[in-house]
């Protein structure tokens, strides 16, 4: 399992706040997936219209998830394939050596997979005496850095060219010292060279899946690079991996979701490669693999169905929430603890490792809603992560102080005249404090508030509502 | 179509908001110079407290109920309920309503009914009163901020662009990255404070970057926080509710965090 540090937030986030290389990533990659996505959806006049077709297609499919899940199944096994039902992640981590160890491999390439974070897959292998070599040229530097992604679909998020660039003097040790890295080009032309070789003699290959298609028993990837094919087409023995909110209900309904998808994750119509991969290779098949496996992981997923959570289901992993956080915007993905960052990763995240660990993640948004109006399947992300304060409340997981202090401004709040007394005093007080200066360096009590901002001072006169019934006692 | 009276004006209440109520009362008095300007009269229920906000964000359900019930019983009896705050204004239209939606289905009714006719003051005016400009004047150079709940709830964004287009002497700037939270965020500018801070001195950068010398905009919240980090860098922008401008009333009191105009 990837060591889970959600609880440890608020110092990810102070770290990676002072951070310089990552600050000034995360402000270069943030503008361009921004400015592409409103350029997509500016070219597309229906985009509004397919953001509720794309939640209706996924809130049917939700509604009849069994029925969708076997006839994929049947769909697969009837094309030649094999699917692994997994309810946790040690099962699916289980079933994917097995099918290796038979396949008698010794390395395996991989396609980008956050379900194989989620599964902790490389380690399970690697501590097998199984290489996995990720293909993905944001997932390769990762492994090469030994990090986790910090984003779901740009998982070298965080990482600037100059960190690209020592990373691959560091580790290419075999190429020539004097080589120049003029553009991203360059970085990606030497994975190319270094990748080759991996996608020939890889015995097993082992993809995510963005769709899953019921009525066909297909997976669907996209990539821009093209190395999902490679892994999934060379080996002998392909492998996909996928959660069970993947699945949709026919070919057309996965097309209009990828309509959504690319638009909505990195601002193009479409990804350069979309690839439908169904079953085994048949006689007269130019390629594909021998063997074709669909790990199907549920791991906590199938307890949201029925539950205010639903909806987080429907979520087909495009980054806009992220990309338009402002939370996530200045801490980086890493600061978030676990596999997904962001606002889909402050819902999703306590489902799958607890709320008792993940508790500060749906606590740190301001609740701006930028999320929501983006996201393709109009997921009310605001709305669930408040579902989990909920939650957490009822469970007494919400922190000692901030309970009290809630407890006694309520208090007053549901007593009208006490409250006017009361708040009359308070503002009296602050009044007398302020007097000849119109903002507080520090106050005691509010250091959160005066750590980075001045205090203003209540204007004088007394509250609103004692003028006002002042003015009104003297007839106005 | 407009409701009224038989008198022919619509009855209007108040929701002052307590931020307004215990920081700014200029922006209540501001808000009934406009809606009396404009045709309406206005009341202000006296059993008004909060609309429960800091609660129903901080997952205290049951409080945010108890609010929500009180503030439904003192504002249901007229035509329309105005607050000088896109994020109560949205609070009881949009939120209320969910939630009694469960459980109680008496104040279910009562509050969808209620947040039908719930405004944000500013959208009231343009959207409701079909009030086309004000008599104000105010020699400056203007940015605006949109609060995120009036923005992306309530679809704030032209009406107060519009009306402050009327003001004599003002001239308005835009702020880039206009849609993005200033970091205020309720509770969570003090529980997250390194983040909040990161977040409004991001906002300041781009206030300071237009070259105005007062800001603008239509939730207190959202004012003080700017206006706190104003003042701690030291930057010389006047910050002020968009109403207080609007009713022209700058005279009334100082800017927020000020002592003199």
């Amino acid at each position: 399992m990837v060591q889970v540090t959600s609880p440890a937030f608020k110092q990810n986030a102070a770290r990676a706040l002072a951070d310089p290389g990552l600050q000034k990533a995360l402000g270069k990659a943030k503008g361009a997936f921004l400015q592409r996505r409103a350029d997509a959806v500016e070219r597309l006049p229906e985009f509004e219209r397919l953001r509720d077709i794309g939640r209706d297609i996924k809130n049917h499919t939700l509604a009849n998830l069994d029925f969708y899940l076997e006839t994929f199944a049947a769909n697969v096994e009837r094309a030649g394939g094999k699917v692994h039902w997994c309810s946790t992640a040690e099962d699916a981590r289980n079933a994917v050596l097995e099918i290796c160890r038979k396949a008698g491999a010794k390395t395996v390439t991989k396609g980008k997979s956050m379900i194989s974070e989620e599964m902790a897959l490389n380690d399970h292998l690697e501590a097998h005496g199984i290489v996995p070599v990720e293909t993905d040229l944001g997932e390769y530097i990762i492994q090469l850095r030994q990090e986790h992604p910090s984003h779901i679909i740009a998982p070298a998020f965080h990482l600037n060219r100059e960190d690209w660039e020592a990373d691959f003097r560091r580790m290419h040790t075999d190429l020539p010292a004097d080589r120049v890295f003029n553009e991203r080009r360059d970085i990606l032309a030497e994975a190319r060279t270094k990748l080759r070789q991996k996608f020939l003699a890889a015995d097993v290959g082992i993809t995510g899946a963005n769709f899953l298609i019921a009525e066909t028993g297909s997976s669907v990837i996209v990539t821009n690079e093209g190395n999902g094919d490679l892994t999934q087409t060379l080996p002998r023995v392909h492998i996909a991996l996928a959660s069970i909110e993947k699945v949709v209900p026919t070919l057309e309904d996965a097309t209009s979701l990828l309509r959504l998808l690319a638009r909505s994750a990195t601002g193009q119509d479409f990804s350069v490669y979309t690839t439908f991969s169904t079953g085994v290779r048949r006689e007269g098949d130019l390629d594909g693999p021998e063997e074709y496996h669909v790990i199907l992981l549920d791991n906590g997923r199938s307890n949201m169905v029925g539950t205010e959570f639903q909806e987080m289901l429907r979520c087909i992993r495009c980054a806009a929430c992220m990309n338009h956080c402002p939370v996530y915007g200045v801490t980086g993905g890493h600061a978030y603890g676990w596999v997904y960052p962001g606002p889909m990763g402050s819902v999703l995240t306590p489902t799958l490792v607890g709320v008792d660990k993940a508790g500060h993640l749906p606590n740190a948004s301001t609740f701006c809603g930028r999320c929501e109006s983006v996201c393709p399947v109009k997921i009310p992300l605001p709305k669930l992560m408040r579902h989990w304060r909920e939650r957490e409340f009822e469970r007494h997981l919400t922190p000692a102080t901030a309970r009290s202090n809630l407890a006694l401004w309520a208090w007053f709040a549901k007593r009208p005249a006490l409250y006017r007394a009361a708040t009359r005093a308070a503002i009296g007080t602050l009044g007398l404090l302020a007097r000849g200066k119109g903002a507080f360096k520090a106050m005691p009590l509010a250091g959160g508030w005066t750590k980075g901002r001045d205090l203003p001072a209540p204007e004088p006169g007394g509250t609103f509502m004692a003028r006002y019934a002042k003015a009104r006692r003297n007839g106005r | 179509m407009l409701k009224t009276r038989p008198n022919g004006t619509p009855r209007v209440a108040l929701f002052v908001t307590c931020l307004v109520d215990l920081y700014r009362p200029t922006v209540g008095f501001a808000a009934i110079r406009l809606l009396e300007e404009a045709g309406c009269q206005v009341e202000v229920p006296e059993t008004q407290t909060c609309c429960g906000q800091p609660a129903y964000n901080s997952g205290d359900r049951m409080t945010a109920k108890d609010l929500a019930r009180n503030v439904i019983d003192a504002f249901l009896p007229f035509d329309y309920v105005v607050a000088p705050s896109g994020s109560c204004a949205g609070m009881i239209s949009h939120h209320y309503p969910a939630l009694f939606a469960e459980d109680d289905p008496q104040y279910r009714g009562k509050a969808e009914a209620l947040g039908a006719k719930t405004f944000e003051l500013v959208s009231f005016l343009t959207d409701v009163l079909g009030v086309e400009g004000v008599k104000a004047r105010y020699d400056g150079i203007v940015a605006y901020h949109d609060s995120c709940s009036g923005l992306r709830e309530l679809g704030v964004r032209e009406q107060p662009r519009k009306l402050l287009g009327t003001v004599e002497g003002l001239a308005l700037k835009e702020l880039a990255d206009r849609d993005v939270c200033c970091g205020f965020g309720g509770t969570f500018c003090v529980k997250y404070p390194d983040i909040s801070t990161r977040m409004v001195s991001d906002k300041v950068r781009n206030i300071r970057e237009t070259g105005a010398d007062t800001l603008l905009a239509g939730d207190l919240g959202c004012l003080l926080n700017m206006a706190g980090r104003l003042k701690r860098e030291g930057a010389p922008v006047k910050v002020r509710h968009v109403a207080e401008v609007l009713a022209d009333m700058t005279q009334a009191t100082a800017p927020i965090g000020e002592t003199k105009a």
